[in-house]
């Protein structure tokens, strides 16, 4: 069924779909629809059997997450920037304690100074917690990554995050397709976990020491779970395309067929960098777009394949690591290290909100040709006002 | 034994099974001609690894070597000794 629906709802109906039986969510722009729909829902009898349980901090939501989820309820929660950063220790002890927790995160910058708006820092930074990232492009895109996201957390037991970009996609009215609850109940079984339970007959203890002598095994655990769930992921998106026939892939690629300059993107971005590329490739420029889909596990394979062809790959993020650069890059020229591969430039750009245009865009497709002729600079800031500076 | 996804422990009492006594750096040496089983050790000990027998003895399984019996002797019959490993 078609309707017009914002970006936090698509995910609260992504997330009512597949009927958690704990919601722990704490309000924070410009996630706050989330947790007031998922209210609204268990208020009104859409979730009957769902304790929705409004905490008083966004360290207490995941906490509380962690809680449900180690009797072995499927649970879920919202949040974004400063929220996700006040969970972060949290974060780690979901992943670590191997509970499959789905949290939807709603972009944001970080402050100081203090921003509301759209980029990409706040999932970045808890990139190394050990969750499932994946960023969706739009209202559609995170309505049934929500929805995967339970199905591929619940597989390979650990937690996933679905993010979408603040306001561009949070607050925008787009039409998605809502699939019914047979169409998802069929895609996702009732989540019946082996490891944990609340249960006298079965007594465990959740949450341990790990002395040395076990720590680095149980970290190397998580670390083939990754390596699963990059497997897992394939599987479920085939499915739900099966199922749904909409195609998920864990890096969307547009027009990379012969390209020399490759945009590679994550998140709302990624609609105006096809744009542009689409209308420079009427004008006979060789050039494409990925989408990165799955940041973690990160799409290796997928990646070095989809770019050995081009000479130049712009990788245009909102988020910067001072001292560095951006994240994508630093991963993406991490897996290409021992390879032969095109250049790599970094493009910072849209943060706090600033508005990245198609010119903007096409400014870079200019640095990426210049770069070419020999003249480039490994990290490129777009849109900096030098009157500012 | 295999170590349990997330870490998780099925069977209770597991602790007893862990020697924490193998922290230890710095051993205490009891010596029974200077103990007057006053039993400030005892007292003392963080981990109640003392053992009320006739004299002060220590159970070295769980020792970690603090060395707060050794500081609290009244007759100075504890001694920290390096340990080798």
């Amino acid at each position: 069924m078609m309707e017009i629906v914002k970006g936090n709802e698509a995910a609260a109906i992504g997330a009512k779909l597949a009927k958690p039986d704990v919601v722990a969510a704490y309000p924070i722009t410009p996630s706050t629809d989330f947790p007031e729909k998922m209210s609204e829902y268990v208020a009104n009898g859409e979730l009957p059997t769902t304790e929705f349980v409004p905490v008083e901090s966004e360290h207490s939501a995941m906490s509380a997450c962690i809680g449900a989820a180690a009797t072995g309820a499927r649970v879920c929660t919202a949040t974004s920037s400063q929220g996700l950063e006040l969970m972060h220790e949290i974060l780690f002890i979901a992943s670590g304690m191997r509970l499959p927790i789905v949290l939807y995160n709603a972009n944001r910058a970080l402050s100081a100074p203090i921003n509301i708006w759209n980029d990409q820092q706040d999932s970045i930074a808890a990139r190394d917690a050990g969750w499932i990232q994946m960023y969706a492009e739009n209202n559609q895109e995170v309505l049934d990554l929500m929805i995967m996201a339970f199905k591929i957390a619940e597989d390979v037991l650990l937690p996933a995050m679905v993010c979408l970009d603040a306001f561009y996609s949070t607050h925008t009215f787009e039409p998605v397709d809502i699939p019914s609850q047979a169409e998802v109940d069929s895609f996702l079984p009732p989540y019946k976990p082996e490891h944990v339970a609340l249960d006298p007959k079965k007594p465990m203890t959740q949450g341990s020491f790990g002395v040395p002598e076990v720590y680095q095994e149980l970290r190397y655990m998580q670390q083939r779970a990754m390596e699963k769930a990059s497997v897992v992921i394939d599987d479920v998106f085939s499915q739900f395309k099966e199922k749904f026939g909409r195609e998920y892939n864990k890096i969307e690629k547009f027009m990379t067929e012969d390209a020399e300059i490759l945009l590679l993107t994550m998140g709302s971005l990624s609609g105006t960098v096809k744009e542009v590329v689409e209308e420079m490739r009427k004008e006979g420029k060789k050039v494409g777009a990925i989408k990165i889909t799955v940041f973690r596990p990160f799409p290796e394979k997928e990646i070095v394949n989809a770019i050995q062809n081009a000479s130049v790959v712009g990788i245009i993020e909102k988020n910067i690591s001072p001292g560095y650069g951006g994240a994508v890059f630093a991963d993406l020229s991490g897996v290409l290290a021992n390879k032969n591969h095109p250049l790599l430039l970094d493009f910072i750009c849209g943060l706090g909100g600033r508005d990245v245009t198609l010119d903007d865009v096409k400014e870079i497709i200019k640095t990426c040709d210049d770069a070419l002729e020999g003249d480039y600079e490994r990290v490129n800031w777009i849109g900096v006002k030098e009157e500012l500076l | 034994m295999k170590a349990n996804i997330g870490g998780i422990i099925y069977q209770p009492c597991s602790s007893r099974k862990y020697k924490t006594g193998r922290w230890r750096t710095f051993k205490p040496i009891i010596d029974k001609e200077k103990c007057i089983a006053c039993w400030r050790c005892w007292d003392f000990c963080p981990d109640g690894a003392i053992l009320k027998e006739e004299k002060a003895s220590v159970d070295y399984d769980y020792c970690k070597g603090c060395g707060i019996c050794a500081n609290e002797c009244p007759t100075k019959a504890i001694e920290m000794v390096y340990e080798e490993k």
